[in-house]
């Protein structure tokens, strides 16, 4: 048990990584000298050198791309992206030789590609600076989406990404970077299944990434009020976990997502659509979701409060979703 | 271009059966799409055969390979058997992508060639990170890639070179100028028509060759890869060839005339070259009978070895998405 933070705990991951295999290399805009957009790979040039810390060019498409090639020829690199909306320059190479390489070589190739990158608003950047895009990822066969929540997370699932054949894209959220709280050393860590982060018997709240914190709020000002809610990290947004879901909500009875991303095409659109599937019969209420309004992420400071899932909204939804409204 | 250093005979002549066997392979093909046994989109390579030929007899094995959606001599030529690459146009189980490529996505991990890209300007960057792993693992092997002059007005593109050119990587940038992206001439879509000079602004040493040549071709790239073998980073060979056939099968080829066509044909490298060895009296008649025969029979056999394959089963259909687990 240590005290620590999010940030440190990312770079702590990335350190441990790096030592332990010398195939593990980072590359991004300002990783190096910079020390990282978010200080995440601070002190990681000094350590590691410039060979295994790459400053790149802007040129997001060609070193993604190029993280690509470098893993087919027997790399592990982590490419670091600023935030997610630059990655949509490098949507191209992710999406269209990334993800499918490994199929469309009838399986010869793998891609050992890790990609890290922040996601998420709610530090006033505006609109270019605050998008939520990890359930459009989540969409791509062939990727593994990861978000990390908790400090355990952003220490530890690192590693199993790196040792994932597959291309693995890890989602920071700005908000978590500051985060401070004691890490559990000893806690296991994997890629594949979500966790139940409060246990609860009235209400299955699912939620992921950056909005955890604001879930757990929400069920402790719920539980004050009576109202037991279980609150699942789904941690891994593709491929979706759907046997942990459906066993809390097989308990519980009734669903809520909160989901940072547009509502419309949503991941939570996703995760309600696979219980409603797989338990139509086993819910006493109607699905609901806490997602963005669906406008571009404004700056000005109410604006971008009133476009995010906040703790008072997610209340009122369990409390509907219970008869209580 | 005559022969500068003589050539041992058989190698001169496996220039031409090369370049005969792509040639082959290709016209079959055109066939075969035309009875409906070859689908999708097929590019055929047809009158750039001296470049695949001339550049990938100059790299080394093991040298890294990233190619277009017009990659079955590139294929080949780096060793992909013709069974396969044909299987693969039908769609089989026994083609090199398991059928599910098809012509546009051949790959082959044994010899290294990486596709089979269909995302114009797509594979550069790969080749940038291919010869950055190298380098790192401390290999000498070099990473080429071969595209259009349409893939120089693409970001990718001008993000390659200047990666490349700044790490100092062993990247060989082959581009097969051919004059046409699609129906769009270098002229109509590009500011800077002389590519070397393009280049040449991203500090990577750039040459002009006469594509239609598969001497020419197989010189300068013995000297670039020469040159980068010394150290000396990336370069770009321009290679100025013609496709003589549409861009693709569904191309109805309006955008220039007849007449142009033509006047390239003349310069088709087979027949130039096997002319050229009979002149100098490295290949008779009969023995480019031989080496057409020989060609055809790869041929002939290839697409039986297509037509005996098999389906890959429909329940099949989700493997190969992700990785399956490692049995420790
Ligand atoms: C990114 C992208 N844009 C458009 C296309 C459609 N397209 C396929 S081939 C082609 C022309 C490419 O020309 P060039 O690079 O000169 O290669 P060539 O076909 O002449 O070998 C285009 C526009 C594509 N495949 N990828």
């Amino acid at each position: 048990m240590i005290r620590t933070t999010y940030r440190e705990a990312l770079r702590e991951g990335l350190r441990e990584a790096l030592a332990r295999d010398p195939r593990v290399f980072l590359m991004g805009e300002d990783v190096g000298r910079y020390g990282g957009t978010y200080a995440v790979s601070k002190g990681l040039l000094e350590e590691f050198g410039e060979q295994r810390i790459r400053d790149t060019p802007l040129s997001e498409l060609s070193f993604v791309a190029a993280g690509i090639g470098a893993a087919l020829g027997g790399m592990r690199p982590i490419v670091e992206v600023m935030t997610v909306n630059f990655s949509l320059l490098a949507l191209d190479p992710l999406m269209n030789t990334a993800a499918t390489l490994r199929h469309m070589s009838g399986g010869q190739f793998s891609v050992p590609l890790v990609l890290r990158m922040a996601t998420g608003a709610g530090r006033q950047l505006a609109a270019q600076h605050s998008h939520s895009l990890e359930g459009w990822y989540a969409h791509i066969p062939g990727l593994k989406i990861l978000a990390p929540a908790t400090l355990e997370d952003a220490r530890g699932m690192l590693w199993p990404a790196l040792q994932d054949p597959d291309p693995v894209l890890i989602f920071e959220h700005s908000t978590l970077y500051n985060l401070e709280g004691v890490l559990d050393e000893g806690a296991a860590v994997d890629i594949h299944s979500a966790r139940v982060r409060r246990e609860g018997r009235d209400l299955t709240l699912v939620t992921y990434g950056g909005s955890l914190g604001k879930a757990l709020a929400a069920a402790g000002q719920l539980a004050g009020e009576g109202i037991s809610v279980e609150v699942i990290d789904l941690r891994v947004l593709h491929p979706l976990d759907d046997a942990t879901l459906m066993a809390s909500v097989r308990r519980t009875r009734r669903l809520l997502v909160v989901d940072e991303g547009w509502r419309s095409g949503s991941l939570a659109a996703e995760i309600i659509a696979r219980v409603v599937e797989q338990g139509f019969y086993e819910l006493d209420a109607p699905p609901a979701r806490v997602c963005s309004q669906e406008v571009p992420v404004p700056y000005a400071k109410h604006l971008e409060e009133a476009a995010l899932p906040q703790v008072p909204g997610i209340v009122a939804a369990a409390r509907e979703l219970l008869g209580r409204g | 271009m005559s022969l500068p250093v003589p050539y041992p005979a058989e190698f001169a002549r496996q220039l031409l059966r090369d370049m005969l066997r792509i040639r082959r392979l290709e016209e079959r093909a055109a066939e075969l799409y035309g009875e409906g046994k070859i689908r999708g989109f097929l590019h055929l390579y047809i009158g750039q055969e001296a470049v695949a030929v001339g550049a990938l007899h100059a790299l080394g094995p093991g040298d890294a390979v990233v190619a277009t959606y017009r990659e079955h001599g590139h294929a080949l030529l780096q060793g992909v058997s013709m069974n396969a690459i044909m299987a693969e146009m039908y769609g089989r189980r026994e083609g090199c992508s398991r059928g599910r490529g098809g012509s546009m996505h051949l790959f082959d991990a044994r010899t290294r060639f990486f596709g089979g890209n269909a995302i114009v300007g797509g594979g550069l960057p790969l080749a940038v990170g291919l010869a950055l792993a190298e380098r790192m693992q401390g290999g000498t092997r070099l990473a080429a890639c071969f595209f259009g002059e349409g893939a120089l007005a693409e970001g990718a593109a001008a993000e390659s070179l200047n990666l490349a050119a700044l790490w100092q990587l062993p990247v060989l940038f082959c581009c097969e100028n051919n004059l046409y992206a699609m129906g769009t001439a270098l002229a109509r879509s590009q500011a800077q028509t002389d590519l070397c000079a393009k280049v040449q602004a991203f500090k990577v040493p750039a040459r002009s060759v006469d594509g239609m040549d598969v001497v020419a071709v197989y010189e300068a790239t013995r000297m670039a890869v020469e040159q980068m073998h010394a150290g000396h980073g990336p370069c770009f060979l321009e290679f100025r060839t013609y496709r003589f056939r549409a861009h693709s099968m569904f191309d109805p080829e309006l955008y220039r005339d007849k007449a142009e066509v033509e006047a390239w044909k003349k310069r088709g490298p087979i027949h130039t070259y096997s002319a050229q060895l009979k002149a100098q009296g490295l290949l008779d008649e009969t023995g480019l009978d031989a080496l057409e025969a020989e060609a055809s029979a790869e041929v002939e056999a290839a697409v039986a070895f297509a037509e005996a394959g098999s389906l890959e089963p429909v329940e099949d259909l989700l493997r190969d998405v992700y990785t399956p687990e490692r049995t420790p």
